[in-house]
């Protein structure tokens, strides 16, 4: 098969891998339109965010940190400490990529989420990849890129008018819970997560969400610490 | 024009994030410590956001059978375990919020956006 023709294969394989994760994408899209706007975001800033930042739960971070006037130090931290998971997804990347042109690693940089690292992984993990696998990682990086625009998008049209009890906002949870899952196959991981959530509800009232930071440095101090004692 | 700065400069973080390990792939190592602590960090930050959704869907903690939010994401939690997909994830968990919360009245999302009654 010449290469083009498989390039093109796999960029479909990378729409298609991701396109089930579009379920949780698009409400969660939708929500993050509308509270962008409840807390104070101009559309044209809101829709900016998306292309800008593109992260969804840095977004709804950013747009709950305005909304408590929380000041600007604090919120680029706080969705840097957030965002900060993204360097492992960039660690297990790195390999595969090296290869590449410059063009195409800033590409792919830029379109690396949770959802399309959690398509990539599954793909990888069934040793499905081949050559031409980049084209994947572009496939499904462009897929949810397009889905979180355009949900984004409606999200800021349809504004206070979304009907409360669709509970899309749930979709932040649930789409977590699925890429979460997955990934705890040991006693540290279970220790990270145990210790995450139990302080992110004891440090719920700390200013400015802080006790999130609190809970995601709790959570992996707690990881380590087992690891090593397991050592 | 203060809120375009704080978003850029987010965006700017985000973005050498997603770009560190990419662009310094045999150029330069990470310290040790640091390549052992990575591989926590993604079910730290992430379950820090789904566990106060859960119990604290009013702002303060809710252990009952019903608080729905606890209730479905028991379920989706177990779907998620079970199957490892995230469609049947999010459709289960979906489906069983939609049914508990059956009776509950509709309110405008204007209600639940007020960042004084939603978490």
């Amino acid at each position: 098969m010449n290469n083009a023709a498989s390039a093109f294969q796999e960029f479909r394989a990378g729409v298609f891998a991701l396109a089930p994760l579009l379920v949780g994408v698009i409400p969660f899209g939708m929500i993050y339109g509308a509270l962008a706007l409840a807390n104070g975001l101009s559309p044209a800033a809101a829709l900016a965010m998306s292309s800008i930042l593109f992260a969804g739960s840095a977004q709804f971070l950013f747009c709950q940190l305005l909304g408590v006037g929380a000041p600007a130090t604090v919120i680029i931290a706080e969705v840097g400490l957030l965002n900060l998971r993204h360097a492992l997804y960039s660690a297990a990347l790195a390999p595969r990529i090296a290869h590449l042109p410059r063009h195409w690693k800033l590409a792919l940089a830029y379109l690396l989420t949770d959802e399309a690292f959690a398509a990539i992984s599954q793909r990888e993990s069934a040793g499905e990849a081949g050559s031409q696998r980049h084209w994947f990682y572009l496939g499904a990086g462009l897929a949810l890129w397009g889905g979180w625009q355009l949900s984004t998008a409606a999200g800021v049209m349809l504004g206070a008018r979304l009907p409360a009890h669709w509970s899309l906002d749930f979709a932040l949870p649930l789409t977590f819970i699925a890429i979460v899952a997955p990934l705890i196959r040991n006693r540290a991981m279970l220790a990270t997560a145990a210790v995450s959530g139990g302080v992110a509800l004891l440090a719920a009232g700390f200013p400015f969400k802080l006790g999130l930071l609190a809970a995601a440095l709790a959570g992996i101090a707690a990881g380590w610490w087992v690891a090593e004692a397991r050592r | 024009m203060s809120i375009w700065w704080t978003m850029l400069a987010c965006g700017m973080v985000t973005f050498v994030i997603r770009l560190s390990f990419i662009a310094a792939e045999g150029r330069l190592t990470f310290p040790r410590w640091f390549r052992t602590l990575l591989p926590f960090v993604p079910v730290a930050a992430l379950t820090a956001l789904v566990i106060p959704e859960l119990l604290m869907p009013q702002g303060a903690l809710w252990l009952s059978l019903n608080n729905a939010r606890l209730v479905a994401g028991l379920v989706a939690i177990a779907i998620a375990v079970q199957t490892r997909s995230v469609l049947w994830t999010l459709v289960g968990g979906f489906t069983m919020l939609a049914l508990l919360n059956g009776g509950v009245p509709p309110l405008t999302i204007a209600d639940s956006l007020n960042p004084h009654v939603l978490r």
